[in-house]
């Protein structure tokens, strides 16, 4: 695809000069698919409140999309540059979309992959790459979200199987899942396990009436005394840190992806500033229009700067927890901005669903509080900055 | 059963496009350079007869340097190697001279069946597939919608203003296919990163024989003469309906020659 002249003109620094070509191909791919499949149908699944998840995980599985930064078991192995860039373009159609992925593939495969068992890895993670299966992660809970540490889930044993009990709240992809990988504390801290969804006591039940990330599927899950054998829990899976460094990961993604929904809505403000006349000439002209889309657009720039040098870091193995929240933190908070500037130059358009700027804006109200709201990335920065902790 | 498919390097056909000033060949330099559109849709049967009956699919190019890019894409979406034509005594080769270079190369190859597309965006010519095969004294089935494999005998659908032929051969033979055929495939993040490891031979016309004055703009058999752009749209024709609008709308079909 030949991207417009908008997109084209947005990256003043030639920020795409700094990717190899095997990055900028995987990019295509993932863009073009996007184009193809997601964009002409999106703004109707938003309408619907309803998506076709499992369609579009078997698309993206069929190109290598889920788990794609992961080794081994059917996965890609690809670099986390080429992660991030996927995330961008899946996010610059739709975060809710972007989500389904990000959950698949650093939340649900992630932690199997990293904490599983061989046979755990080898029953679930080929069929998860391809999107035969799809997972879902239940960490936070109704009344713990912040604060997962105090998580009401419990894990008892009896003889050699686990009961699990409680429930989990805000999954994303919970309502089509075949898998859960679900966290519960017993009386030795926080552990992980793999959770069939068609478990006897397990029930996932749609939330409705969201008004934001409305083309994705997000569920409550309910577990009632749900019996698994041991060969269920994550064996490598224990403590908080565990799916604390799932989130890292899934983080990560973010960093990329609300860079996409921000571009998304500045390539189509910028094209909407040129064409649209007013007072006899187009309002791109006027100097308050061009103020706004100049500072957009070095913030996105500045972002992207950002979550490269992130990738960077994270393919040598040297990317930190603290780095990721700078990256959620700052790249969220201008996509936000941005999306609500660009909303402005379109005047009542700018609410209109035939654009896509407000669907944009109101997804990231959901992209900036979920994994970690703004606020407690503020507080890792500033546990990091001062060495001491605000939370604890 | 081995397949060569054929791969062109053109100008994006969603872009401006033009021929240069100097010589008028295709201005590649103006242009973001793509694999030719219908060439996707040889790769990917290509591919699924790979899939169905094992072999082994070979990309063939007759392109300048930066045609490597086409190439490593279409390795992407899956084919085994390539084989790249690089001569700057090929520019500006006519379909003839052209024809020459790919016969001879896909001799050194000897597959079993040749696809292609049934024509490139840029030339339009669609005679490449039948002048190799009369190089090579093999079958041409153009023009295909759909094209069965059964040992060594081809059966192709081919496409027509009225509906299709259906037309037989035997192994070796040349296809050329529609965009109608099949639904290419995305390349996977595997196929991107195994394909800066498929071997791709490169081969200069002495390698295959040819002289450089049997091609280029001094060996074609043809020449642009003069080349200019299209002329503006003009504005429609108003048929005011006084009763007699589906006459009138008629005489100007008819006048057009749309009926």
């Amino acid at each position: 695809m030949t991207p417009g002249v908008a997109m084209t003109s947005l990256d003043l620094l030639d920020l795409d000069s700094l990717h190899s070509d095997e990055e900028r191909q995987i990019r295509d791919v993932v863009r073009r698919m996007v184009d193809e499949r997601v964009r002409p149908f999106v703004a109707g699944w938003y309408e619907d409140g309803e998506a076709p998840v499992r369609e579009l995980i078997k698309q993206f599985g069929s190109i290598g999309l889920l788990g794609m930064h992961l080794t081994g078991y059917g996965c890609a192995g690809a670099s986390a540059v080429a992660y991030g860039l996927a995330c961008l373009e899946l996010e610059a159609a739709d975060s809710g979309v972007r989500s389904m992925v990000s959950v698949q593939g650093s939340l649900a495969m992630y932690a199997i992959w990293r904490y599983g068992s061989e046979e755990q890895k080898r029953a679930w993670l080929p069929a998860m790459a391809s999107g035969e299966a799809i997972g879902c992660f239940g960490l936070t809970e109704p009344d713990h979200g912040s604060d997962p540490a105090s998580m009401a889930t419990r894990a008892r044993r009896d003889g050699d199987d686990w009961i699990l009990s409680g429930g989990k709240m805000w999954i994303t992809n919970a309502p089509v899942a075949d898998v859960a990988v679900i966290w519960a504390r017993d009386p030795e801290g926080i552990r992980g396990f793999v959770v069939p969804t068609d478990t006897p006591g397990f029930t996932a039940r749609e939330i409705r009436h969201k008004m934001s990330l409305r083309a994705s599927a997000t569920g409550e899950i309910v577990l009632d005394d749900v019996r698994l054998p041991d060969s269920a829990r994550l064996p490598e899976g224990r403590g908080l840190r565990a799916p604390l460094s799932c989130l890292t990961q899934a983080r990560y993604g973010i960093v990329w992806g609300a860079l996409g929904a921000a571009r998304d809505c500045l390539s189509v403000a910028l094209d909407y500033a040129v064409s649209r006349e007013q007072f006899g000439r187009p309002i791109a002209g006027f100097q308050l229009t061009q103020a706004k889309l100049a500072d957009m657009a070095l913030e996105l720039q500045k972002g992207y700067l950002l979550a490269l040098h992130l990738g960077r870091r994270a393919d040598a193995g040297s990317m930190t927890p603290e780095q990721v929240s700078v990256g959620k933190l700052n790249n969220v908070r201008e996509a936000i901005a941005i999306a609500r500037q660009c909303r402005t130059i379109l005047g009542a358009n700018g609410i209109s669903g035939e654009y896509p700027i407000l669907r944009h804006a109101n997804n990231l109200e959901s992209v900036l509080t979920y994994e970690g709201t703004s606020e407690i990335h503020q507080l890792v920065v500033g546990q990091k900055l001062t060495g001491l902790s605000a939370f604890s | 059963m081995n397949i060569v498919v054929l791969v062109k390097q053109v100008p994006d056909s969603g872009s401006e496009r033009g021929l240069s000033a100097d010589d008028k060949t295709v201005d590649r330099g103006s242009a973001n350079n793509v694999i030719n559109e219908m060439d996707e849709y040889a790769i990917e049967e290509a591919l699924k007869i790979q899939e169905a009956h094992g072999g082994e699919v070979t990309v063939l190019t007759v392109g300048p340097q930066q045609a490597a890019e086409s190439i490593r894409k279409a390795l992407s979406m899956g084919p085994d190697k390539a084989m790249h034509v690089v001569d700057d005594a090929l520019h500006g080769s006519c379909a003839l001279a052209t024809s020459k270079v790919l016969a001879a190369a896909i001799g050194r190859l000897s597959p079993d069946l040749v696809i292609s597309g049934a024509e490139s965006t840029d030339g339009r010519v669609q005679v490449i597939p039948h002048m190799i095969a009369e190089r090579l004294g093999i079958a041409a089935l153009t023009g295909a919608r759909k094209l069965v494999v059964d040992g060594a005998t081809l059966t192709v659908e081919r496409q027509t203003d009225e509906g299709y032929e259906v037309v037989t051969a035997a192994t070796p033979a040349v296809v050329s296919v529609w965009d109608t055929i099949n639904e290419p495939r995305y390349p996977s993040f595997k196929g991107i990163m195994a394909a800066k490891k498929k071997p791709v031979e490169t081969l200069s016309l002495a390698d295959l024989g040819i002289a450089a004055d049997e091609v280029g703009l001094s060996g074609a058999s043809s020449a642009v003469v003069e080349a200019g752009k299209r002329p503006p749209r003009q504005g429609g024709t108003k048929v005011t309906d006084e009763g007699d609008g589906g006459v009138k709308l008629v005489e100007f079909l008819a006048s057009e020659k749309f009926v």
